[in-house]
């Protein structure tokens, strides 16, 4: 059997025709599902652009979401999703790396650390498969309303920064506030000689009346006169520092858990954009004494700093198009103003799209789609500075 | 640590040349106690990640046995004119409730009738859903309603995603030239940017019209323009993983395969896909768990009306559509539909962490493979 | 072995080379005219003249980065698959133009089996390693035929004693050695006309070598065999024709026993007698 030329002489060979045709058949094929996502992309692009690009304009971009659609406008989103973005990047970015250069660059012999080091990392790549939705209930109930341990965000335990004022109106059409302790004081009751401020600061004494037809004639006498037992309304008035507990919802609340989100992702860029880092450089460092941060600091790190930025740009991306969160712990909110502070109610871009969408009359849905164009155009400014991060350091490496 | 501090003396007494500078060096223990500082700042950052996961699980869990329990809800107890809370069962009708026992009621301290309380077994068995209609005793909390049109939502998206992604990451890794790569990476790494509201959008907007053009039985909401788009979304996550899977597959094995004679497809579908398998099979189980907990899509494009149903030109309601539904009604924070919201975040999350923890457990299994 | 013979050179190492098969029936296999080989713009291949013979082991030496598995690489055209890898002049198979667009790789490949430098079973059993190469080329298999062409492939590589009960089983389950003679019976599993070997024993220990090297011997009654080595005993063990390369040109090309006896060239001396390389 050894002397066999081989055992396979008799038989015919197959046709390599045949195997060429189904070579080539599946070459076409795949250039024909590659090109699929292209044509994804284009058809989505160019339906967006066909039906937003007509309402895309300086009115829309300034004016706030009037309940007309030939006014509205995404101006508040457009704030809110600065402020809840930068914030969740100056609380998301030095955290993950922080946790990225510890993962990788403090690595413990000891063996339970050994375990806490693995339990973290698995963590973290588990984390990075919980849907974002979920993210939003858990910002629901640890931020919004921090399980109620605080109080209510409309009767917050601590607040700083921020005046109380129950505020009545005059006969006159005036607006007369009296500062408030905190938030829980039970209403003011108009009463005999109080004073009050008006609405450039000043102390004013009120002419309380007993009733309507008591009231003075006079203009001037009219701006602060009050019948006794009018109803108040309790307004606050917020410094750019005002801070609560719990946040609410505002941009803090939103901030914290979106960063909850892009957290993982910016831990796992930033962990390979070390793990990229050659070895030979770190012992070099380590070989001249130093110590495993002084290494970190002077010779890992600047050289990571270019995938580090990448995956942060990356993230952050991701962070503005984020709207399920969102949604979630601040509802659709209707919002006039853009937030002046960090415990202000917001909206962001995305949610303001979706609240667009959801509306059965077609001019919403242009809305919708000038908001898209304009959202996918920051994402795109975004995107290109990672790309050219990337190739500019490419270009430095070769 | 104080000797390795020079001191003056030192240099004087073996007689060398005195300095210009005279330098000393650094304390060695001021370095490590900032060393120490710095390591004890990195792993509480890192203890963040271990923080979250266990908030995650204590909210989820706590508020989800809150809905069991139900303990805020104890019968229809309305305002009645005067102020106080008057039991339903003693306004009007009360001949309506049937199922549950007859208790003393917690809100107005008189015997009736009072709603069966909502089991984890009915919870996780049920097939209706139906919380918002009619008196607390004709609530049904059956998550299966939701759990279907998320199955139904996530199993159009795979139909798309995974044959498409697939070839398309055989194309990049086995096919194409680096001028094509160039084009279709970045295509792909565009559409894996574009936020899942836009595709939302798009499906609501383009995809159900264009199937309504084929087929006039799709409703405005429908499961299937839902699905496709989610797998839209998909395709680039299944085809970059997969790229990387198959591009872990050595060299040497796709020689050997030319080296027998073996065609390009050849090459691709009998050896090189077969040795990545376990890294296909982890991408797939991670686009699953994405499109499960997918959102704002199913939220715009799937519809509000939670059923049992297999015919994907329906609206339905997702687990994570009712959740959506939940955030943006005005239902107060202790009512029993708000708490089922925690409940079926609950399954929702441990349907997800099931899908990426086995994922990322074939993936590591895989990476070992071949290294 | 038996046919070898211990020669003392009078240079300071000693080669054991394999006697002098019968000259006068030697037909050529491959045959290559001013041929050429550039990556991109780098010249690897200069102007080669050879012709390898059938039925024979050729053993290709000389120093790294010299073009010897360049050349391997051309014949049966892996280098397709490097995309700035291009070559001129004339390389024919018996009446086949390798270099041609027209000539079917596929076919060309069935023709010229290759083994690697590390061992690469695939990741399925030792049966189905072998039986890949057959299912591809040949129509209306039986399991009778492939069962028959398993065993008979691992007889000829010297490896069925050792797997016959294991078939079923993974064949990285092998060791080095015995993976890189699966990969052998892999190759001849397909029934090739000659045996490419890209330095075939450089990843393996001595035991495993000397195997390999004893399967040559025995394999060369029946194929041509081209071998790339870096190891000067083993080119003077096995191979009957020795070509030797330097800097991507052929600076000498003889019978073994010629060229490790008595070099033509001084850099092929100074490279036999271990003075570079």
């Amino acid at each position: 059997m050894n002397d066999k030329v081989h055992p396979l002489e008799r038989l015919e060979g197959l046709e390599p025709r045949n195997r060429k045709f189904w070579d080539s058949a599946f070459r076409w094929l795949c250039i024909f599902v590659a090109s699929t996502s292209i044509f994804f992309l284009l058809v989505l692009l160019g339906s967006v652009l066909l039906i937003g690009v007509k309402t895309l304009n300086w009115n829309f971009l300034t004016h706030y979401p009037e309940p007309l659609p030939e006014n509205a406008g995404i101006g508040p989103a457009i704030w809110g999703t600065i402020w809840v973005c930068i914030v969740c990047g100056c609380l998301a970015l030095p955290t993950g790396v922080a946790t990225a250069i510890f993962l990788e660059e403090f690595k413990p012999r000891n063996r339970w650390l050994r375990k806490f080091h693995s339990f973290v990392q698995l963590n973290i790549t588990n984390l990075a498969g919980v849907p974002s939705v979920v993210y939003g209930i858990l910002g629901l109930t640890l931020f919004v309303s921090m399980a109620g341990v605080f109080g209510t965000p409309k009767e917050p335990a601590v607040s700083v920064g921020v005046d109380y004022f129950d505020q009545f109106f005059s006969a006159g059409e005036k607006a007369l506030l009296i500062p408030i302790e905190d938030a829980s004081a039970p209403a003011t009751v108009v009463t005999e000689g109080m004073k009050a401020m008006n609405t450039d600061g000043e102390w004013v004494d009120v002419n309380v009346v007993k009733s309507r037809r008591r009231l003075p004639k006079d203009a001037e006498a009219r701006k602060y006169a009050l019948i006794s037992g009018r109803e108040s309304g309790r307004i606050e008035k917020a410094s750019w520092y005002y801070f609560r507990l719990p946040f609410g919802r505002s941009v803090l609340a939103g901030a914290f858990t979106l960063m909850l989100v892009i957290l993982p992702v910016v831990i796992i860029s930033s962990q390979e954009a070390i793990r990229a880092v050659p070895r030979s450089l770190r012992e070099a460092g380590l070989g001249l004494g130093a110590t495993p941060w002084q290494v970190v600091r002077n010779v890992t790190l600047p050289a990571a700093i270019p995938g580090i930025m990448t995956g942060a740009i990356l993230s952050m991306s991701r962070a503005i198009g984020e709207a399920a969160p969102i949604l979630i712990l601040a509802g659709a909110v209707f919002l006039t103003a853009s937030p002046g502070n960090l415990m202000d109610n917001f909206t962001v871009m995305p949610l303001q799209i979706f609240d667009w969408a959801g509306r059965p009359i077609k001019e919403f849905h242009s809305l919708a789609a000038s908001g898209i164009i304009l959202l996918l155009g920051i994402l795109f400014l975004f995107n290109s500075v990672a790309v050219i991060i990337r190739q500019f350091t490419q270009k430095q490496n070769s | 640590m104080a000797t390795l501090t020079k001191p003056e003396s030192d240099t004087e007494s073996e007689g060398t040349p005195k300095r210009k500078t005279d330098f000393r060096f650094r304390s060695l223990r001021s370095t490590y106690i900032k060393e120490w500082g710095v390591k004890s700042l990195l792993l509480v950052c890192a203890t963040l990640s271990i923080f979250t996961t266990f908030a995650i699980v204590a909210v989820l869990f706590t508020e989800a046995t809150r809905f069991f329990q139900h303990d805020n809800v104890y019968c229809d107890a309305v305002i009645a004119e005067d102020g106080d809370r008057v039991c339903k069962a003693f306004v009007g009708t009360s001949t309506k409730i049937t199922a549950g026992t007859e208790q003393a009621c917690p809100e107005c301290g008189h015997m009736h009738m009072m709603p069966a309380e909502i089991t984890v077994v009915d919870f996780i068995s049920g097939t209706k859903w139906n919380p918002l209609l009619g008196r607390e005793s004709e609530k049904e909390f059956g998550v299966w309603a939701l759990i279907s049109a998320t199955l139904m939502v996530s199993g159009i998206a795979m139909c798309l995603a995974l044959p498409l992604g697939l070839i398309t990451a055989i194309y990049l890794s086995e096919y194409a030239s680096p001028r094509v790569r160039a084009t279709i990476k970045p295509t792909l790494e565009v559409l894996a940017g574009i936020p899942t509201v836009v595709y939302g959008f798009f499906a609501l907007t383009v995809i159900t019209p264009t199937l309504q053009i084929f087929h006039g039985g799709f409703g405005t909401f429908n499961a299937m323009a839902g699905g496709i788009a989610v797998g839209i979304l998909c395709l680039p996550i299944v085809s970059s993983l997969v790229e990387d899977a198959l591009q872990a597959v050595p060299r040497a094995l796709r020689e050997g395969a030319y080296g027998l004679g073996a065609t390009k497809f050849e090459v691709s579908t009998k050896v090189v896909v077969p040795a990545a398998l376990s890294g296909i099979i982890s991408a797939f189980l991670l686009a699953v768990s994405r499109a499960v907990g997918e959102t704002m899509i199913v939220a715009l494009a799937v519809g509000s009306r939670p059923q049992l149903s297999l015919d994907p030109r329906n609206d339905m309601q997702t687990m994570t559509g009712w959740m959506v539904q939940m955030a943006l009604g005005d239902v107060s924070n202790y009512d029993v539909e708000y708490l089922s919201m925690y409940a079926v975040a609950a399954v929702l999350f441990l349907i997800t962490l099931a899908l990426t923890f086995t994922g990322n457990i074939v993936r590591s299994r895989f990476r070992e493979e071949y290294q | 072995m038996n046919q070898t013979e211990t020669i003392a050179v009078a240079k300071p190492t000693t080669f054991m080379v394999s006697s002098e098969p019968d000259q006068t029936s030697e037909n050529i296999m491959v045959e290559m005219r001013n041929f050429n080989a550039w990556y991109a713009d780098f010249q690897a291949l200069h102007d080669l003249n050879l012709s390898i013979p059938e039925k024979r082991v050729t053993a290709f030496i000389g120093p790294s980065g010299c073009g010897k598995s360049t050349l391997l690489k051309w014949i049966n055209r892996m280098n397709d698959v490097v995309p700035i890898a291009r070559a001129a002049g004339t390389l024919q198979l018996g009446d086949t133009d390798i270099l041609a667009k027209s000539t079917d790789v596929v076919a060309l490949r069935r023709r010229i089996g290759m083994v690697f430098q590390k061992p690469n079973p695939f990741p399925k059993s030792i049966y189905e390693n072998i039986a890949f190469g057959p299912r591809l080329h040949y129509k209306g298999l039986s399991r009778a035929d492939l069962d028959d062409l398993v065993e008979w492939s691992l007889k000829k590589s010297a490896l069925w004693g050792e797997v016959k009960d294991r078939l079923n089983q993974s064949a990285l389950g092998l060791s080095g050695g015995q993976q890189q003679r699966l990969c052998i019976a892999r190759a001849i599993a397909i029934g090739p006309e000659i045996l490419l070997m890209d330095e075939p024993c450089s990843a393996l220990d001595p035991a495993s070598t000397s195997k390999i090297e004893d399967l040559i011997f025995e394999l060369r009654k029946q194929y041509t065999i081209v071998i790339v080595t870096h190891n000067m005993q083993q080119a003077a063990r096995c191979s009957d024709r020795t070509v030797f390369f330097f800097e991507g040109k052929i600076i000498e090309a003889g019978p073994t026993r010629d060229l490790f006896t008595n070099p033509q060239n001084k850099q092929t001396e100074d490279y036999v007698t271990g003075k570079f390389g």
